[in-house]
């Protein structure tokens, strides 16, 4: 069975035939519990995400800030399995018909058997994966085996990438080019950097792939700004923080539906 | 003129230009690192091939550092190994106390050749953090060391120490609260500050070019001994034996007799409580391949890829990776690897001081304990090479509440001060 990789083209070119940015939220599996998570993450889609990043927590998140590190920590303890993790993608779109990412180490993927890990996530309709560790040079095997299972390789760019780098990546990459808004880890942040939307020209001449913009967005206002120059919006920790603050597990499914709600108005222009 | 001190791997043949070390090393990071990552190579590079470069390094490790370093007989101490003659090479004698100088003086210039002000650093023991510390002091660079919460309490001395020469310290809380946790949160700071900030990585492991470049800062430890073994018992050891943590000085130590296809390479892993326990950080004994901190390596790591939280009495070597060019001499055969549980190492420790006036660090105490094993199996005619890569006295706490040196009253107090939770750590 084929991956959703086409899914998810067509669902980022018709929020851009809408004249608008779509919204990408991610997701921890396997957080606050496995159920739970799958709850959250069909709320995100539910309440106005166009696409969801299920995220497979590793015990060495080095690219993640304290939010996503917190709730990383809470899966692991409550011992989720990989498997858990696909459970999370295929009822998450069973549900709702959207396309679903998952992104997580290099590690667990290299471990788990890449071959096995491709077939497995394309069964359960995934759309894709994004590696934020595993730079280009070293994708081939990657690659490969997603292209062969219809799935997408998104990968990461950062303002530190140069031009010529830059080509190298998107060359390589399929579904859409995650930009990163400024060098740092994830987490939620006053204003996203200057440097997004520079960052964003830069791989526009590169590429036709659309171009999504992570790190730091993390309210509707921030959504707005950021729709105004990129093809997506990721929100991650602004997600993760709402259910770590809520009074319980069905206030924090809710919370994740309000915000998604809030977000997608954000990447309408009506934040 | 050839450099005395600066003798990086003349042969060149490995890691290959991606960095890899027949299955192991690579380069897996962060975009957002990559530049940086690649400057470091570019700059190394350049840095190698300019003598004025090795002329500095050379000044600073003859008149700072104060190399070359001893080498030490130990015939009271090798009386317990069987009869065999045992030869320790006196990294502990190098300013700062261990092996660790010869490699941070080396990023150090290269920092300063990057234009880079600020120098950001892991330490689990605290002895690289010590090191890190004094060369921006001497250097005038802004200084940060990541600490696992866990080591700054085993290890609060170098703590004290590190503060002393200006640097900031940060306890690290997340994960096992060691030495891996406190690589990951560097990495953290680095992504967000790599503009002026350069990682000066402690150990041989990291993305390419830190497993190759950290060694050939440390290729001398090899190379002196070599030299000073052939002058003083007239050949080279049946065994060069280090403790393998990442895998640093070992890696210096081993370099240079790799081609003396006679002489056996011996790491030393920490057992811990014993590898049948499930609590020790022998990553080579107990790993299987896989990724972490940016190279392919052995790992200690769970059926899905998720790195185990490793354990040893001592924090310097309580690591679950390992650099990739010892997964490579393992793979090969070039290289042997054996486990060395908590208290062998603690029971060499007591031994070394007590017939050689010598208090080894804890991390060295592992080599030295894996000493008196391959003494015994060669007879009274090996002879044996033994990287004794720090001092002790960052560790005379945890070894005092090992053997109960403490009056009773002190132990007290030293609970009161905040000290109490070492004993669980350490038993």
């Amino acid at each position: 069975m084929s991956g959703n990789v086409r899914l998810l083209d067509d669902t980022l070119a018709a929020a851009k035939a809408e004249g608008r940015s779509a919204l990408i939220a991610y997701l921890p599996a396997g957080f606050p519990t496995v159920d739970g998570g799958i709850e959250a993450v069909k709320a995100a889609l539910e309440g106005g995400a166009d696409v969801v990043e299920v995220g497979l927590p590793h015990s060495d998140p080095v690219l993640d800030g304290p939010v996503i590190q917190t709730a990383d920590d809470i899966a692991l303890r409550g011992g989720v399995r990989i498997a858990d993790v696909l459970r999370t993608v295929r009822e998450a779109h069973a549900a709702t018909g959207k396309p679903i990412l998952v992104m997580t180490y290099w590690n667990p993927v290299d471990r788990y058997g890449v071959e096995r890990f491709t077939a497995e996530l394309a069964e359960a309709g995934g759309a894709g994966c994004i590696l934020p560790d595993l730079p280009v040079q070293e994708s081939g095997p990657w690659r490969e085996h997603a292209e062969k299972h219809g799935l997408a390789t998104v990968f990461v760019v950062a303002p530190s990438s140069r031009d010529e780098r830059l080509a190298e990546i998107t060359a390589a990459g399929s579904g859409f080019v995650y930009a990163a808004s400024l060098m740092g880890v994830t987490g939620t942040r006053e204003s996203v950097g200057a440097q997004a939307e520079d960052l964003v020209r830069r791989t526009r001449a590169t590429t036709g792939i659309p171009v999504c913009v992570g790190l730091g967005v993390s309210n509707p206002a921030q959504a707005a700004e950021v729709a105004r120059f990129a093809d997506g919006v990721i929100v991650g920790s602004a997600f993760v923080k709402r259910m770590l603050d809520a009074p319980d597990d069905a206030a924090g499914v809710e919370a994740v539906r309000a915000l998604a709600g809030d977000l997608a108005k954000g990447v309408r222009g009506r934040a | 003129m050839p450099s005395t001190f600066f003798i990086p791997d003349p042969e060149g043949q490995v890691p290959s230009a991606e960095g890899y070390f027949g299955a192991f090393g690579g380069k897996f990071i962060p975009e957002a690192l990559v530049a940086a990552v690649d400057e470091v190579a570019v700059e190394y590079d350049k840095a190698k091939a300019d003598p004025e470069f090795a002329r500095e390094l050379d000044d600073l490790l003859a008149h700072y550092t104060g190399r070359p370093s001893a080498l030490t007989e130990v015939p009271r101490f090798a009386a317990e190994a069987g009869g065999a003659r045992i030869f320790l090479k006196r990294e502990d004698l190098n300013h700062t106390g261990s092996h660790k100088i010869n490699n941070v003086l080396g990023q150090a210039l290269l920092t300063k050749r990057m234009g880079k002000t600020r120098v950001i650093a892991e330490t689990g023991a605290g002895q690289h953090g010590v090191a890190t510390a004094t060369a921006c002091a001497l250097f005038g660079l802004d200084c940060t060391i990541y600490m696992g919460e866990i080591d700054t309490r085993r290890q609060a001395l170098n703590v004290a120490r590190m503060r002393m020469l200006g640097a900031e310290v940060i306890a690290v809380k997340s994960g096992s609260r060691t030495l891996k946790d406190a690589i990951n949160e560097a990495f953290r700071d680095w992504v967000a500050n790599v503009d002026r900030t350069h990682y000066l990585f402690g150990t041989v492991a990291g993305p390419h070019p830190f497993p190759a470049m950290v060694r050939d800062f440390h290729r001398v430890i090899g190379v002196e001994a070599r030299r000073q073994l052939l002058e003083r018992a007239g050949r080279l050891p049946d065994a060069a034996i280090a403790c393998v943590g990442g895998g640093s000085n070992a890696i210096g130590l081993f370099h240079a007799f790799i081609p003396d296809a006679d002489v056996r390479l011996i790491g030393c892993e920490p057992a811990g409580h014993g590898i049948e326990t499930g609590e020790h950080a022998a990553t080579l004994s107990a790993g299987e391949p896989g990724i972490l901190h940016g190279s392919r390596s052995y790992v200690l790591q769970d059926d899905e890829g998720q790195i185990t939280e490793p354990y040893s009495i001592s924090a310097g070597l309580d690591y679950p990776g390992i650099g990739p060019e010892h997964s490579y001499l393992k793979d090969s055969g070039r290289g042997e690897y054996r486990a060395v549980t908590d208290d062998a190492a603690m029971r060499a420790l007591r031994l070394l001081s007590r017939t050689e006036g010598i208090i080894p660090a804890i991390e060295s105490a592992h080599a030295l304990a894996g000493a008196l094993e391959v003494g015994r199996e060669l007879g009274p005619d090996g002879l044996i090479l033994v990287n004794l890569s720090g001092r002790g006295d960052k560790d005379m706490d945890t070894a005092a509440r090992y053997f109960g040196l403490y009056d009773t009253d002190a132990e007290v107090a030293a609970d009161e001060a905040g000290t109490a939770e070492i004993e669980g750590d350490a038993k």
